[in-house]
Formats: structure tokens, C-alpha cells, sequence
């Protein structure tokens, strides 16, 4: 912020809580005209809550906004967009039955009653020739690609007179080749003296795009306006990850028993029709935890639902203790001691209006003593969830209310205990301490420790880089739907690489050749 | 809603603003209760107004409706007797909707319900003569609730398996429910022409308390028939269903978050062909009981609505099986006293105001307004 006259846009000490997470903790921000400036920073780090704050859709508790100097106060994003901010959301806004000159004249005061629709179409098309988002004006929203509704988005903020576009993941949901595309046209809107603030976790793509990078991790800045030219991938990586472990956990050394879970060769297909999962093969032994490590998004999620028969797989076998439980519905994987902690707490994992008991009775209900012919015992059931109150340090007025009104911590308390009081052969963890807070992560952690030594087999998928180093035993990368690679020692820079798509081979064929050298 | 931010606000207008937030804790168990008793209050006093601006007087208005659902053994008798279905159609339509399911189609399913009874003495499978009247009215019901079960599984199976909206399919079966009806009625069992089938044998009734008042003479007139006993039969075993069965458990998971059952390892396609079955059956169920307790012969317009109103009976209740009884037995008085003082007009005003306080009361169970001085929060 050397040169104050070139910043658009000026964020200070930014603060923005929700319950039970410090999703921003006084964060700096500023953008220069003129250019790119990415937001890099794993999920839940806070890059998304910033941009909302800046588009006037977040209102935060503390800071201060300038746009061109000014001090600005955005009650909505009509406010922002007026202040010349428009953002593209990941999940776009269109009305797919209208064409994309009504999508992008919607809300708008002119054209007042008669649409003349030609004139406007014209128009339309001057302005995707300018900044080269080639899109037929004409076209309904449905018959487009989703690269091309993207372009439909730009256009529309540009349509509104926007110089400053906050664009979040963009690349999430497209192909390599409108990847380039789009690159083309940021540049082309830079050029015109327009600025765009880029959010990724995607590496490659933050180094390719962008003037500045500004990294953030847990709510905080780890590194403000680093010019993208003077910095390696490797270096952004650490930023975004961080590599201070916080807790000296106890982990004792054991050895691993026979191979609980083997997964062989699984492919599969997101909810979008894509494949996620790309040949991925695995082994979990007993009384060990195995991580899984890699940027969100790259078939984890997927891995996981299919293993635990959320997810139908295409092809590949999934073994459970010699069991073949592939594409087996879900309640078989439960029955062999499969428990699971789903990454999303409040939409898979649990039901918010249900109470606690009936949220611990989740994958018991069914069986006794719980569950008892065609009725439920509600007096056992209800003295069982006491039970784990008690056992998990669950902070509750009482187990008949319902777990929407439970903190974030106290929520996945109630799934651990679920999941862990079973006695699980093999768990599943999905991001098991996000969101939480310090004290609670460790607790978390203890108990996955305390399953480990309970000869449980344990699939840790985590992004969180620490955790997974403290936690386990081997640690798989995954980018792509494919395994880069196992680590055993805990190597943070070849974990680094693998993440970013290097395989495990080329890394080591470039340490032998510089042993050679 | 008013909104000042603290800090980046040079200039205070305002010392105080009203705040609207969504309500983070659970409420005292009271609260509701006395939320819904307000509520009525609410819309009573709104009555009120509107009665003496129509140039009546509230207070005698209010009077005449009261003594006419409430006042007599009589009259409340009858309002009983308008209860029973709504009582069945309201549990049909809860449970239903208790699984996110929509099942309008009560209305047809209750039709579907008389015409399974009637069925069993017009086709005939057993005569309304000679029958041991207990067999008979067993086999009445479970025909009752099979056809209405039959009607239910149709959108409920198209839901499972083709993704149909039930709000749809369900809707439109209650048209082709009462085309069927009318063909039978108009075309097989017609008796001389009319559009009715003969009267049923006494036989084939259901008890009803005037029966008794040989013995009881207090019950001389009273038009309660054993329907009653069914519906409220029905309503504690919904109720038990519901909340201690290991099915009303699935039920209960799946309408609060379908993914966390799934996650659970609960079918939902299953599901949903056996709740809308359900739901069909006792809204069958109430077609039977009317047919036999109260109409004593298979003939059009059997209902004034009682499927449709059995949505809104179950909202009312918050899909409470037993709080489904308390609020059928107040809405049977509404329809009663209706007719009392007027054909339609204001009784059906207060019934809609009541409805909109209720629905609209339910805002306070979510939120809370707070009241803060500027820089507080």
C-alpha cells in the first residue's frame, strides 16, 4: 500500500463471526486498479466471507470498507453494486427458460416496459466483443454451457458497470480449456482498467492469473499482496497450509494389523457427471490411521461416499474386512462397523430440528436393545444419549433438544459419539475438526488417537496438513481423482508437491538426479 | 426492520433500533401454547372490530356461536360428529407431512374410502341383513382403508419410482376419485334414478349414541357414532407411531433432513410408498366412517371439503397427532356454528382470521425482537 491513490478497494481489520467460528479475525485487504489479486487460502479459511462482506451481502462486526478512498457502508449489494463491486458466486443466478439479454436487463430500470429486445441484444454483443466473452445474446440460458453461463455472469456485473469483479472459484466448474478462456478474458478486463479479485485454493492457476496473491488461513492474513512473479508454488503452499503444529499429541507407537478397508481401482462420478475419482486404490490396516491428504475438492468427498455406500462407483471393488461391499447400500457398510463422519455436520451428518437422543439413535435405532421389534425403547434410548452427554462433555441443557441449537463443537460432539460409541471396525473421517475451535480440535483428535489404540482402522481426509501429520501413520495425496503418492515420514514438502499434481516418481526421479548431479 | 451499523456511522439518528433475529435458543415449554392461545385471542378481537363495523354486536355474535357448537349436549354432539373426519383426514394429512410429503389428495382418498365400504354391501360381498353387524363393520373398514390405501399408493409409487411431484398426481387423483364414485352411482347403484344407492341396513351402521338410550336416556338424539372411537383409536396410534416406533423414527428423519437418513442408511423410495399408504388409509378410513356413521347410503358430496380441510387441521396441530383431535373438534364447531347464524360470511371470516393469526403467530416461535441502544449489540 505503498501508493494510495492506486487502491480501489481498501479492507481494514475486517472482523466477521459466525456462531461458533471467527470466520475473519481483522483481516487487510486491498486491491489496485488494474489488476489481478488472488485470494488463496484452503476451505473455510475465510476467503468467501471476506468477498461477501466486500459485495455487501455480510455485514461485518468490525472494519472499515474505502472504495476509491472513500469510506463506504454497504447495507446491501445493491449498495455494492452501485459502488461499482460485482460478484460472481459460484453457483450462478440466471433464470434458465429467458435469454441471456433478459437475464442480464433483469432488475434493471431501463428498458422500462417495452423490452425491445433487438436494441438491447445489440448491445449485449458490443459489450462480449469488448472483453471477449463470446456468447450468443439470443440464446436461453439452458442451451449454454456452463463456461458460457459463466460469461453471462461477467457480463451482467459489467452490463451494472462494474470495475471491480470478485470472481469466487471460477474455475471450480470449468473445463482446462474455458480455464484458458476465461484467463483471457480477466486479462483482457484488466487491461481496461478494470480490477478482479480471483478466490482459489487452485495453486497453479493463482500463479498464472495474478499480480498479487494475498493468502489466508483460519480467518487471518498469512501473507498480504505478495507479488505472484516473486513467490514459488512451494512457499504459497506452506502459507496456505501453515506448518506450526500446535498440539504435542501422544501417539504410541504400534503396529498396524491385518488390512481392514482395500480399495481397488474406484471410479466415480461427481454430482455433476464428472469423474472424481480417477483409479484410486488404498489400504487401512487396523490400529492405524491412515490420512488423506489433498486440496478440497479433488474426489475426497467422493472417496469417502463410496466407501460408505453413499456413492455409486463405476467401476473398482471396495473390500470392508474380506467383505465385498461394493456399491452395497448403506446400512450393510454400518452393520460391519463402518462409522462415518461426514464432512457437512449439519446437512448429512445430523438433523437439525430432531433432538439429541434421536440424533445419537441414528444407526442404532434398528437394533437392539435400542430398538426393540417394531418399537424403539425411548426410556433406554434416552438414558443412552445421557450417557454419551456425559462421556463426550456434550454442553446441552438437555437431550431432548433439538441440535440445530448446538454450537459447531458441541454438534460434532454428538457425531463422534455416535460414531465412536459403536465400536467401529473402520471410520471414516471427513474433516473431523473444522470449524472448531482450539480446545476442541485437540478433543477430537484425543478420541481418534483413542480408536487408533482401540484397533480401530481409521481414514483421516483432512486438509488441514498438521493435523494429518500429527494424526497419522501414512498419509495418501490425492489431486484429481488419483493418488499421488504415500508418505510414512511426514514429509511436508513432498506432501506439498503431490498436492499441486506432481506424482510421487517424477519427485523422486528429481531428488535421484540431483543426487547424480 | 431498522439497521444502524455503530462504528462507520458518523452521525446517530436513531438512539434505539428494534432488531428482528432469527431465535437461537429453545423456548420454554409454555411458549407455544400460549403463542396459539393469543393468537386466537388476536384473531377474535379482529372479528370483533369487524363485526360491530358490519353493524352487529360482537359480544352476542359470539354468544350465538359458542351456544350453538358448545352450549347443549346436543349441538355439541353434532359438532362431534363434524369432527370425526376432520379428526382422520387431519392424522392423514400429518403424517404425511411429517415425511415432507404432500399428500393432497385426502379429499379423493376419503372418497375412495366410502366407496371401498359401500362397496362390501352393494356389490355385495357380505349382506347388510344377515351379517353379525361386528363382522361386517370390520370388513367395511378394512375395505374403507384399503381403497383409500390403494389411492395412496399410486402417487406415492409414481414418486418413488419416477420422481412425480405428489402434489400434483395426488391432486388430480381426488377428480378421477370422484368421477369413479359418480360412476357408480349414477350408473350401477343407483336407486330409481337418483343419484344415490339404497339405503343401508341398520345393521351396517355404526352404533351410534341415540342407540343406547333405552338405556341411557340422556343420549336420546345424540348423532355420535362409534366413528369417534376410530379416530381417536387412530390418533394414539399415529401418535405412537410416530414417536415411539422404529418406522416413525425413519418417518420423522427423513421429513426433518433426507440426507442424514440416507447417511443413516434408511430407504426413502420405501418410505414413501408406505407413508403415502398410510396416509391414504386414514383418510380412507374417514370416507368409511362418515358413510356408515353418518350418511347410511353411498351417494355424491359426501364430503364439505374434509380432505382439504384436514391440511390446514394439520398445520394447525404442527403435525401433533393428538393436538390434530383438540383442533378438529374446534374447527367441527366453526363449521357448525356457521350455518347457525349464517350461511357463509362471518364465520368463515373468523375461521380464516383465526387460521392467518395462527399461521402467523408461528413468526415469534422463530424470531425475537429485541430492542438495542445504538453501539450495543
Amino acid at each position: 500500500m505503498t501508493n494510495q491513490e492506486e487502491n480501489v478497494v481498501v479492507m481494514k481489520g475486517i472482523v466477521k463471526r459466525f456462531p461458533g467460528v471467527l470466520a475473519n479475525d481483522h483481516v487487510d485487504f486491498s486491491l489496485r486498479k488494474g489488476e489481478v489479486h488472488s485470494l488463496l487460502g484452503e476451505n473455510g479459511a475465510g476467503k468467501s466471507t471476506l468477498m461477501n462482506v466486500l459485495a455487501g451481502l455480510y455485514r461485518p462486526e468490525a472494519g472499515t470498507i474505502y472504495i476509491n478512498n472513500r469510506m463506504v457502508n454497504f447495507n446491501s449489494p445493491l449498495d455494492a453494486i452501485h459502488a461499482g463491486i460485482g460478484m460472481i458466486h459460484q453457483h450462478f443466478m440466471l433464470v434458465p427458460s429467458q435469454t441471456v439479454t433478459e437475464n442480464i436487463l433483469l432488475g434493471l430500470e431501463e428498458p422500462r416496459f417495452r423490452m425491445q429486445l433487438g436494441k438491447y441484444d445489440r448491445k449485449v454483443a458490443e459489450m462480449s466483443e469488448r472483453f471477449g466473452l463470446k456468447v450468443d445474446p439470443k440464446a436461453k440460458i439452458w442451451q449454454l454451457s456452463v463456461g458460457e453461463q459463466q460469461r453471462v455472469e461477467i457480463l451482467k456485473m459489467l452490463y451494472r458497470g462494474a470495475n471491480i469483479l470478485i470472481m469466487d472459484e471460477p474455475t471450480a466448474v470449468l473445463a482446462p480449456s474455458e480455464i484458458e478462456e476465461l484467463f483471457k478474458t480477466l486479462r483482457s478486463m484488466v487491461g481496461e482498467g478494470k480490477s478482479v479479485i480471483f478466490i482459489s485454493h487452485k495453486l497453479n492457476e493463482v500463479m498464472e492469473i495474478s499480480d498479487r496473491v494475498t493468502v489466508l488461513r483460519k480467518g487471518k492474513v498469512t501473507a498480504a499482496g505478495l507479488a505472484a512473479r516473486d513467490v514459488t508454488k512451494e512457499e504459497l503452499a506452506r502459507l496456505m497450509v501453515g506448518r506450526d503444529v500446535l498440539f504435542d499429541l501422544e501417539k504410541k507407537s504400534q503396529q498396524a494389523g491385518k488390512v481392514v478397508l482395500s480399495v481397488e481401482n474406484i471410479w466415480a462420478e461427481n454430482d455433476k457427471g464428472v469423474m472424481a475419482l480417477r483409479g484410486v486404490s488404498l489400504e487401512v490396516r487396523s490400529g492405524e490411521i491412515v490420512g488423506l491428504a489433498g486440496v478440497a475438492g479433488n474426489g475426497q468427498s467422493e472417496l469417502a461416499e463410496v466407501i460408505t455406500g453413499l456413492r455409486k462407483c463405476t467401476q473398482g471393488v471396495v473390500r470392508v474386512a474380506g467383505d465385498d461391499l461394493t456399491n452395497k447400500p448403506a446400512r450393510q457398510g454400518i452393520r460391519r462397523g463402518i462409522s462415518h463422519i461426514p464432512e457437512d455436520r449439519t446437512h448429512v451428518g445430523s438433523s437439525p430440528n430432531l433432538s439429541v437422543t434421536d440424533n445419537v439413535i441414528m444407526k442404532k435405532y434398528d437394533q437392539p436393545p435400542i430398538g426393540r421389534g417394531w418399537m424403539i425403547n425411548a426410556v433406554l434410548a434416552e438414558k443412552y444419549a445421557q450417557e454419551l452427554k456425559q462421556s463426550y462433555d456434550i454442553i446441552v441443557p438437555s437431550v431432548r433438544t433439538p441440535v440445530r441449537l448446538l454450537s459447531g463443537g458441541n454438534l460434532q460432539r454428538v457425531i463422534l459419539a455416535r460414531e465412536i460409541s459403536s465400536t467401529p471396525a473402520l471410520m471414516i473421517a471427513v474433516q473431523p475438526t473444522r470449524g472448531l475451535d482450539v480446545g476442541a480440535i485437540e478433543g477430537v483428535q484425543r478420541l481418534l488417537l483413542a480408536q487408533r489404540e482401540a484397533g480401530a482402522a481409521i481414514l483421516l481426509i483432512s486438509e488441514e496438513l498438521e493435523e494429518l501429520l500429527s494424526l497419522s501413520d501414512r498419509i495418501y495425496v490425492i489431486y484429481e481423482g488419483q493418488i499421488m503418492g504415500e508418505v510414512a515420514d511426514g514429509d511436508i514438502e513432498k506432501i506439498g508437491l503431490m498436492m499441486t499434481g506432481v506424482r510421487q516418481e517424477q519427485i523422486e526421479a528429481r531428488v535421484g538426479g540431483v543426487a547424480h548431479d | 426492520m431498522i439497521e444502524e451499523t455503530p462504528s462507520s456511522q458518523p452521525q446517530r439518528r436513531f438512539t434505539f433500533a428494534i432488531r428482528v433475529e432469527p431465535r437461537l435458543t429453545e423456548t420454554a415449554s409454555w411458549y407455544p401454547a400460549l403463542l396459539s392461545f393469543m393468537a386466537i385471542v388476536v384473531a377474535l378481537l379482529l372479528g370483533a372490530v369487524i363485526i360491530a363495523a358490519a353493524g352487529g354486536d360482537p359480544i352476542s355474535s359470539y354468544r350465538h356461536i359458542a351456544k350453538a357448537s358448545f352450549g347443549s349436549l346436543g349441538v355439541f354432539s353434532d359438532t362431534m360428529v363434524k369432527a370425526i373426519p376432520l379428526m382422520l383426514t387431519g392424522l392423514a394429512c400429518s403424517v404425511a407431512f411429517r415425511m415432507r410429503l404432500w399428500n393432497i389428495g385426502a379429499e379423493g382418498q376419503f372418497y375412495l374410502g366410502a366407496f371401498g365400504a359401500s362397496a362390501v354391501i352393494l356389490l355385495p360381498i357380505l349382506s347388510d341383513k344377515d351379517t353379525p353387524r361386528w363382522i361386517l363393520i370390520l370388513v367395511m373398514l378394512v375395505a374403507g382403508m384399503l381403497m383409500g390405501a390403494l389411492w395412496g399408493f399410486i402417487p406415492g409409487y409414481l414418486k418413488a419410482k419416477f420422481n412425480v411431484n405428489e402434489i400434483i398426481s395426488s391432486l388430480m387423483m381426488n377428480y378421477i376419485a370422484i368421477a369413479w364414485n359418480n360412476y357408480w352411482i349414477f350408473a350401477v347403484w343407483t336407486e330409481g334414478g337418483f343419484q344415490m344407492s339404497r339405503m343401508f341396513d341398520k345393521n351396517a351402521w355404526l352404533p351410534r349414541l341415540t342407540d343406547f338410550s333405552k338405556t341411557v336416556p340422556a343420549f336420546r338424539g345424540l348423532t355420535t357414532h362409534f366413528g369417534l372411537v376410530f379416530a381417536l383409536v387412530a390418533a394414539v396410534i399415529v401418535w405412537f407411531i410416530l414417536y415411539r416406533s422404529r418406522w416413525g423414527y425413519e418417518i420423522r428423519l427423513i421429513g426433518d433432513n433426507p440426507k442424514a437418513a440416507e447417511y443413516a442408511g434408511i430407504s426413502i423410495t420405501r418410505n414413501v410408498v408406505l407413508v403415502m399408504m398410510l396416509s391414504g388409509a386414514l383418510a380412507g378410513l374417514a370416507g368409511m366412517s362418515e358413510i356408515t356413521g353418518v350418511v347410511h347410503r353411498f351417494q355424491e358430496r359426501i364430503s364439505s371439503g374434509y380432505g382439504f380441510t384436514g391440511i390446514i387441521i394439520a398445520w394447525l396441530a404442527k403435525l401433533n397427532p393428538l393436538v390434530v383431535v383438540v383442533v378438529s373438534i374446534l374447527f367441527g364447531a366453526l363449521l357448525l356454528a356457521g350455518r347457525e347464524i349464517q350461511p357463509s360470511g362471518i364465520p368463515k371470516l373468523i375461521q380464516g382470521i383465526i387460521l392467518v393469526c395462527l399461521i402467523a403467530s408461528d413468526f415469534f416461535l422463530r424470531y425475537q425482537i429485541r430492542i438495542v441502544r445504538q453501539g450495543e449489540d
